[in-house]
C-alpha cells in the first residue's frame, strides 16, 4: 500500500554497511557485503535476489541469528527504541540485550511453516511461552491472548487449536499460527523469511493478505525476503535487490518494475516479464491426430494396509482423468500439491499401474497399444519413444556416473550402437543442448542446476522420442533460467516434432510454454482448454481462484485487500 | 494411548512365542534326550535305574513323541503350571532355582539402566552444545575406550586393582553376613555397597554408546529452524535447548532400551561370571556347561521376556513423551 | 516448488561443496570419498593400524619369536624381558650387541612360586632374521626364519612374559591376533552374504516379504546374544575338532550379527529405490540386473564397508567373551579370548600382570576398528551436503 507508507518519518531501522562472513575452508565468504538500507514504520521492504544473493543472511544479521561459523565482521544495525538508538551489532548474539529485541520488538517468521514449530510442543506451549517470555502477566492472561491471535489470524475454533500439535494443521494453518506467535507481543519490525515459498499458489494469496491486513491493523514495519518479483510487486511498498551479497538497486516498488536502472535487475526482470506472454507458437493444425488418449484413468493407492493386508480405505491419486495429446502438442497439467499432477505423469510410464482406465497410444510405427494394460516387457519397447524430465537436477542424474555415462545408458540398452558412435552422440547432444561437447568426462556435481537439467534433457531426447513427459522441468531453477530452458525445449519440439506432457504449478510457466492445459484438483481435471482461454477466462470457479491467486509481477496489477 | 497399549502388547505375542521356540530349539540341539542322560548319569553313580520313573519323566516331557508335541507339553507346563521342567544337575525343579537369581540379574540391570541414562544424558547433552569443546573431546575419548573394552576385561582389572592395591577382594553381592539376613535397611546398605562395582563395569560400554546417541541426536536437531524460530522469539540460551532440541532428541533416546537392556543381560551374563555375583550369570553358565538344558532354556526364555517388558516399558514412555506417535 | 535460499545452503556447506568440485570436477565417488575421509585424521591413523594388525595376524609365524604351543615348565609365569643394547666389550668399553639377560631361578618354598631373578651376566644376544625353530609358512611350506629372537635357539626369550606352562606370550598373541582377527573378518563376510541378500530383498522388493524380514531382524535384535550364543554353543558335542569348533563359532556369529548390515543395505536400497536417478535408469529400458548392479550398487559400497568395518569389532568382542567363558574356542587353538582365560585366576594376574596383555590387543583392536568404520561412515556420501 503506497499510499499508506510514510517516507518522512524517522526510520524504525538503520542497516549501515553490513558485512556477514563465512569462513569456509582456508577463505571467506562474503555472504553480505556493505549493505544498507532503511526500515520505516507501516511500510513493507521487500528484499529480493536469487540463490547466494545474501538476502538471508541479511535477514537473520538484523536478529543476530546468523549461523556459526558465520558472523557480522562490520556495520551497524540500528534500532529505534523510542529513547534513543541501540546497536543491534553491539548487542552480540547471547546475552540479555539482544534477547529482549528478539521477539519483543523484531518478530521472525520463516519459510518452512512445519519444520519451524516444536513438533513436541502444543501450538498453544510456543505462543504462550513466546508471551511470558517478555511480558509479566498471568498464564491465563497469556492463553486467553494466545487463543485471541489465533482468531486474529483467522484458525478456526482457537481455543481448541491451542492445545493441538503443528504437524496436526496444514501447511497453510502452520504459518499462520507462525504469524501469530510472531505478533504476540506487538513487535515494531516483522521479519519474514521467504514466508510462502513452501505455500501452494492459493494459499500463498491467503497469507499475503492476512499480513498485509495485520500490518495495516498495527502499523508495523515489515522486511520481507523473497525470490519472486511477482510476490514483490504484490506487497512492496519498497524494493532492494540484491546479488552475490552486494545491494544491486534500492527503489520505490513502481520505480523499480517501470524504471529499473541496474543490468542485473533489467535482466531479472526481462526473464519474470518474459513468461508472462506466451512464447510465439506455430497456430495447431486444423486435422489433430492423437499421438495419446487417456480415457477414465484412475490410480487408487489403498490406505492403512495391516499385516493382512486389508485396507481401511482409498487415496485416489488419479480419479478418472481422460485427456488426450496430440502430435507436436504441449499439454500442461496445472495443480496445487496434492492434486495428482506428478502422479498422472508418473503413471503415463507405468512407474505406477493404474487402477482403472486407459491410455491409448499411437506407436511411431502406427500400432495403437493401451499402455496401462502393457506387459512390462512391452513397455520396456515404448521407454525408447516416451521419455521423462524430472523436477530436481540434483536427484534425476546418479552422482557416482559420469555424464557420459548417464547419457549414454539409453543409448546402450535400447540400441546396437558402438562404443565409439555413443561418443560421438553424447558429444553431438551436449552441443544441441548447450553444454561443451567435452563434459561428458565430468561428473554431475561439477555442473549448476540450470546446466544438469540440460543434461537431463540430452538423455531424454538421446533416442529421438516422440513423447516427454516433463515434470516441472523449471521449478528447481532459479527464475532467470527458466526461460531458457523452457526455449531449449522448444527449439527440440520443432527439431524432432515432439509432443510434451508438460506438468507444472508455475501458471506462468505454462501459459509461455503450452498450448492447452488441463487443471488438476485432488486427483481430477476440473477444467481443461486452450491455454489462453483458461488463463484470462477460466470457467471453473477452482480455475478462478487459483488464477487470481497467481501474483502477478506488475505493482498496478496489485490485488486489493479482500475484508 | 489405552489402544496404543493394548496394541503393543499384542504384538508382544508373536515375539514371546518366538522366543520360547527359540529357547526350545537350544533346549532340543543337544544330542540325545535328557531322560536318557539322566539314567546314564544315575547308571554312572552305580544307583540303580528305576525304569518307572524313567516312564514317566518320558510321558511329562513327552519325548519318544514328534518335536511339537514336545515343545506344546514344555511350554504348556510353563504357562500353566509355571514349571519349567527339571534341573537335573541339582536335580531340582528349575522354578526354585531360578527366581531368586533371576530377580536379582533383573535388578541390577534395571539399577544399571538408570545411572546409564542418568549419567550419559547431561553428558551427551553437553557434549553435543559444546561440540568440539575439551569436555567433548573428553568425552568422546572415554566413550570410545569403553565400548572398545570387554566388559569382563573391566571387571578382571578392578578385581586386580583392588586386591593389589586395596587388598579387599570386591566380588560377591553381599557381605557373607547379610547372605541369608532378612531384608533390613543394614543389607540394602550393604547391597550398595557392594553392587556398585557389577553397576560401574556393566555400565560403562553402554553410558558411552549411550553418549553418543544423544550427542548424535542433538547435533542433528540443534540447527532444525524450530530452533532458530525459538531463539528468533528472545529465549535464553540454554532453557532453549532443553526445551527444545533436547526435548526432541530424547525421543529416539527413550527408544534405545530395546537394545541397551538385551546388551545389558548378556553382559551382566559375563561380569557376574567374573565378579561370582549370586544372579542367574554363573548358573546359567554353569547349566550350558553341562548341557543341563532345561535351566539353560528357562534362562533364555525368561531373558527374552525381560527384554519384551522392557521394550514395552519403553514404547509406552515415548508415546507419552512424543505426541506424534500418541496421536497417529 | 522448493526455492533455494542462501542462508541454508551456506549453512548445510553446500559452498564449501562448490570449492570441492571447482578442484574435483572429474573426481570419481572414491576420489570424493578419500578427499572427505582424509579429513578424519584419527580414522587415518586407526586405517594404519587395523593394516599392521591385519599384517601380524597374516605373517604371525614369521613374526613369531617362538612356536606359540611349546611350553618350558622352568619358565612358569616368566616376568618379560627387558632389551639391552650394550655389552661390554671386556676392554672397559661396550660394544652394540643386543640383547637379552638370563634369569636366576629360585623356587619359593611355601608358595611353589618361582621366583626369577635378571642374570646380568647371561647375556643372550638377540637379532633381526635369526634362525629358531622351524615353521609350516600359512601351512604351506617349510621356514626357521623369524623376525626376531635369540641368535642361539632355544635360549630363553620372552619379550611379554610367560605364561602358566612357560609358553612365551608375546608368541601366542601374535598367533591369537591370527584367529581372532580372522574370526572377526570371516565372521563377517558370512554376515555381509546374509544381510546383503535379506537386506537387499528386503529393501528391493518391499511388501510383505519386507515386513516379515524386518519382524526377525527385530526380534534377532532383542534377543540377548550372549545367553544365546552359549546356549548354541553349549550344544555343540564336545568332541568336536578344534577347525569344526572355529567355523561353527563362526557360523553362530554371524547368524546374529547379520541383522545390522542387512538394516543398512535395507535403508539404502529402500532411499534410492525411490530416487529419481534410479527411475530415470529404469526408463531407460536397462535390464533389472544393470539397474541393480549398474545403477544403486555403487552407492551402497561405501555404505556397506562402513558397517562392516564397525560388525568386525562386535564379533571380536564376541568371540573374546565367548571364548572367556569358556564356551567359545578351545585350546590348543590360540585366540585373544581363550589367552584371555588365564586371567580368570585372581592369583595368576597378581603373580603374572602381563597375562592382560592380549586384553589390550584387543582394546587396540576394537577401537582403531571403530575409529576407521566411523570415519568410513562420515565420508560414506561424499555428495550430501
Amino acid at each position: 500500500m503506497p499510499s499508506n507508507a510514510a517516507p518522512n518519518t524517522k526510520p524504525v531501522l538503520t542497516v549501515k554497511n553490513l558485512a556477514v562472513e563465512f569462513p569456509v575452508h582456508k577463505s571467506v565468504v562474503h555472504a553480505v557485503r556493505g549493505v544498507s538500507f532503511t526500515l520505516s514504520r507501516g511500510e513493507t521492504l521487500c528484499l529480493v535476489g536469487e540463490s547466494g544473493s545474501g538476502k538471508s543472511v541479511t535477514a537473520r544479521a538484523i536478529l543476530q541469528l546468523v549461523a556459526s561459523p558465520g558472523r557480522i565482521t562490520a556495520g551497524e544495525i540500528l534500532l529505534d527504541t523510542g529513547s534513543g538508538e541501540l546497536d543491534i551489532v553491539k548487542l552480540g548474539a547471547l546475552g540479555r540485550g539482544i534477547r529482549e529485541v528478539r521477539g519483543r520488538r523484531i518478530a521472525m517468521i520463516f519459510q518452512e511453516p512445519m519444520s519451524s514449530l516444536s513438533p513436541v510442543h502444543t501450538i498453544g506451549h510456543q505462543i504462550v511461552e513466546t508471551i511470558l517470555l517478555h511480558e509479566k502477566i498471568s498464564k491465563e492472561e497469556a492463553r486467553k491472548r494466545a487463543a485471541a491471535l489465533l482468531d486474529r489470524v483467522r484458525i478456526p475454533n482457537p481455543e481448541a487449536a491451542l492445545d493441538r500439535y503443528s504437524f496436526e494443521f496444514s501447511g497453510g494453518m502452520r504459518q499462520r499460527a507462525m504469524i501469530a506467535m510472531a505478533l504476540s507481543c506487538n513487535p515494531e519490525i516483522l521479519i519474514a523469511d521467504e514466508p510462502t515459498t513452501a505455500l501452494d499458489v492459493t494459499t500463498q494469496a491467503e497469507i499475503l493478505s492476512l499480513l498485509r491486513e495485520l500490518q495495516r491493523d498495527r502499523g508495523m514495519a515489515v522486511l520481507f525476503i523473497t525470490h519472486d518479483m511477482g510476490v514483490v510487486a504484490q506487497i512492496a511498498d519498497r524494493v532492494m535487490v540484491m546479488f552475490k551479497g552486494e545491494m544491486v538497486e534500492q527503489a520505490d516498488v513502481f520505480d523499480l518494475f517501470e524504471r529499473p536502472q541496474q543490468p542485473y535487475t533489467k535482466a531479472l526482470l526481462g526473464s519474470v516479464l518474459k513468461l508472462e506472454t506466451p512464447a510465439p507458437r506455430p497456430p495447431r493444425p486444423a486435422e489433430e491426430s492423437p499421438i495419446a488418449e487417456i480415457s477414465d484413468l484412475s490410480l487408487h493407492f489403498p490406505l492403512n494396509v495391516g499385516m493382512l493386508g486389508k485396507p481401511a480405505a482409498y487415496l485416489k491419486a488419479i480419479d478418472g482423468v481422460s485427456l488426450t495429446i496430440n502430435k507436436g502438442e504441449t499439454v500442461g497439467v496445472v495443480g496445487e500439491s496434492g492434486s495428482g499432477k506428478t502422479t498422472l505423469g508418473r503413471t503415463l510410464l507405468r512407474i505406477y499401474t493404474p487402477t482403472g482406465g486407459q491410455v491409448n497410444y499411437w506407436r511411431g510405427d502406427g500400432v495403437e497399444v493401451d499402455i496401462a494394460r502393457l506387459s512390462k516387457r512391452e513397455m520396456k519397447s515404448l521407454y525408447s519413444e516416451v521419455r521423462m524430465v524430472f523436477q530436481d537436477p540434483h536427484s534425476s542424474l546418479n552422482p557416482r556416473m559420469t555424464v557420459y555415462q548417464i547419457i549414454s545408458e539409453p543409448l546402450r540398452t535400447n540400441t546396437a550402437m558402438s562404443e565409439r558412435e555413443m561418443r560421438d552422440r553424447v558429444a553431438e547432444l551436449l552441443m544441441r543442448v548447450g553444454l561443451p561437447a567435452d563434459g561428458g568426462e565430468r561428473y554431475p556435481h561439477a555442473f549448476s542446476g540450470g546446466q544438469r537439467q540440460r543434461i537431463s534433457i540430452a538423455r531424454a531426447i538421446a533416442l529421438r522420442p516422440r513423447l516427454i513427459i516433463a515434470d516441472e522441468p523449471t521449478s528447481a531453477l532459479d527464475v532467470s533460467l527458466r526461460h531458457q530452458v523452457l526455449d531449449l525445449m522448444r527449439g527440440l519440439q520443432d527439431e524432432y516434432g515432439l509432443s510434451y506432457l508438460f506438468i507444472s504449478h508455475d501458471i506462468s510457466v505454462i501459459r509461455y510454454f503450452c498450448d492447452r492445459v488441463a487443471v488438476m484438483k485432488n486427483g481430477k481435471i476440473v477444467e481443461i482448454g486452450d491455454v489462453q482461454q483458461i488463463c484470462e477466462r477460466p470457467e471453473h470457479p477452482y480455475t478462478q481462484t487459483l488464477i487470481r491467486a497467481v501474483p502477478r509481477p506488475d505493482p498496478r496489477l496489485r490485488l486489493s485487500a479482500p475484508a | 494411548m489405552l489402544l496404543y497399549i493394548l496394541k503393543r502388547i499384542a504384538g508382544m505375542i508373536p515375539a514371546m512365542v518366538a522366543i520360547s521356540i527359540l529357547a526350545f530349539t537350544v533346549i532340543q540341539l543337544p544330542p540325545g534326550d535328557y531322560v536318557s542322560t539322566y539314567a546314564a548319569q544315575i547308571a554312572q553313580a552305580g544307583e540303580t535305574v528305576d525304569s518307572a520313573m524313567l516312564n514317566s519323566l518320558r510321558e511329562r516331557y513327552g519325548l519318544g513323541e514328534n518335536v511339537v508335541v514336545q515343545y506344546f507339553k514344555w511350554i504348556g507346563g510353563i504357562v500353566t503350571r509355571g514349571d519349567f521342567g527339571d534341573s537335573f544337575e541339582w536335580n531340582q525343579p528349575v522354578t526354585e532355582l531360578i527366581w531368586g537369581r533371576m530377580g536379582m540379574t533383573a535388578l541390577i540391570s534395571v539399577l544399571t539402566l538408570i545411572l546409564m541414562w542418568a549419567f550419559s544424558l547431561p553428558i551427551g547433552i553437553y557434549s553435543a552444545v559444546r561440540q568440539y569443546s575439551i569436555t567433548d573431546y573428553v568425552a568422546t575419548a572415554f566413550a570410545f575406550l569403553a565400548m572398545a573394552t570387554p566388559n569382563f576385561l573391566l571387571a578382571i582389572v578392578l578385581l586386580y586393582a583392588s586386591t593389589m592395591w586395596f587388598g579387599v577382594s570386591v566380588g560377591g553381592l553381599f557381605s557373607p553376613a547379610f547372605e541369608n539376613a532378612p531384608l533390613s535397611l543394614a543389607k540394602v546398605w550393604d547391597f550398595i555397597t557392594h553392587a556398585w562395582i557389577p553397576i560401574f563395569v556393566l555400565g560403562t560400554a553402554g553410558t558411552a554408546s549411550l553418549i553418543r546417541v544423544m550427542r548424535a541426536n542433538l547435533l542433528d536437531e540443534l540447527h532444525k529452524p524450530y530452533v532458530e524460530a525459538a531463539r528468533s522469539k528472545g529465549m535464553p540460551e540454554g532453557r532453549l535447548i532443553l526445551t527444545y532440541p533436547v526435548r526432541v532428541a530424547l525421543n529416539p533416546f527413550i527408544s534405545t532400551v530395546g537394545w541397551v537392556l538385551p546388551a545389558l543381560i548378556s553382559g551382566e551374563l559375563v561380569v557376574s561370571t567374573v565378579l561370582n555375583l549370586p544372579t542367574a550369570g554363573p548358573l546359567l553358565l554353569q547349566a550350558l556347561k553341562s548341557q543341563d538344558m532345561y535351566l539353560a532354556g528357562a534362562f533364555i526364555l525368561l531373558s527374552g521376556g525381560l527384554v519384551l517388558i522392557g521394550t514395552l516399558v519403553s514404547d509406552i514412555l515415548l508415546a507419552i513423551s512424543d505426541p506424534r506417535i500418541r496421536l497417529s | 516448488m522448493s526455492a533455494p535460499t542462501e542462508a541454508t545452503d551456506i549453512e548445510a556447506g553446500l559452498l564449501d561443496q562448490q570449492l570441492i568440485a571447482g578442484r574435483l570436477q572429474a573426481a570419481g565417488q572414491w576420489t570424493l570419498f578419500w578427499h572427505k575421509f582424509k579429513k578424519h585424521k584419527l580414522a587415518v591413523l586407526s586405517l594404519v593400524i587395523v593394516g599392521l594388525i591385519y599384517f601380524v595376524a597374516l605373517f604371525a609365524e614369521f613374526l613369531a619369536p617362538q612356536d606359540p604351543a611349546k611350553f618350558d615348565p622352568r619358565f612358569t609365569y616368566v616376568p618379560p624381558q627387558a632389551i639391552g643394547w650394550f655389552v661390554d666389550d671386556g676392554a672397559g668399553g661396550s660394544r652394540f650387541q643386543p640383547h637379552v639377560t638370563g634369569f636366576d631361578i629360585k623356587v619359593d618354598a611355601k608358595s611353589f612360586r618361582r621366583i626369577f631373578t635378571p642374570k646380568p651376566s647371561e647375556i643372550i644376544p638377540i637379532g633381526l632374521f635369526v634362525k629358531g625353530q622351524s615353521y609350516k609358512m600359512w601351512g604351506l611350506f617349510d621356514a626357521d626364519i623369524h623376525l626376531i629372537g635369540p641368535l642361539e635357539k632355544n635360549k630363553p626369550f620372552f619379550l611379554a612374559g610367560g605364561d602358566r606352562l612357560g609358553r612365551d606370550l608375546l608368541s601366542r598373541t601374535i598367533h591369537g591376533t591370527r584367529i581372532s582377527m580372522s574370526i572377526g573378518l570371516v565372521g563377517v563376510s558370512l554376515s555381509l552374504i546374509i544381510g546383503m541378500i535379506l537386506g537387499g530383498i528386503s529393501g528391493y522388493r518391499g511388501g510383505l516379504v519386507d515386513r516379515v524380514i524386518q519382524r526377525v531382524i527385530e526380534f534377532i535384535r532383542s534377543v540377548p546374544t550372549i545367553p544365546l550364543w552359549l546356549g548354541l554353543a553349549a550344544a555343540m558335542p564336545k568332541d568336536w575338532p578344534p577347525l569344526q569348533v572355529y567355523f561353527s563359532i563362526l557360523v553362530i556369529l554371524s547368524l546374529i550379527g547379520w541383522t545390522e548390515i542387512a538394516r543398512v543395505v535395507r535403508g539404502r536400497f529402500l532411499s534410492l529405490r525411490s530416487e529419481d536417478f534410479v527411475i530415470a535408469a529404469r526408463l531407460d529400458g536397462v535390464s533389472e540386473f544393470r539397474l541393480i548392479m549398474r545403477h544403486m550398487m555403487p552407492s551402497l559400497y561405501s555404505h556397506i564397508i562402513a558397517a562392516v568395518t564397525l560388525a568386525i569389532p562386535h564379533m571380536i568382542l564376541a568371540e573374546t567373551a565367548l571364548s572367556f567363558l569358556g564356551l567359545g574356542l578351545q585350546p590348543p587353538i590360540v585366540s585373544w579370548g581363550v589367552l584371555l582365560q588365564d586371567t580368570q585366576n585372581l592369583r595368576a594376574i597378581t603373580q603374572a600382570p602381563w597375562l592382560f596383555v592380549p586384553g589390550i590387543c584387543v582394546v587396540v583392536a576394537v577401537l582403531s576398528l571403530n575409529f576407521l568404520g566411523d570415519g568410513v561412515r562420515d565420508a560414506a556420501d561424499p555428495y550430501a551436503k
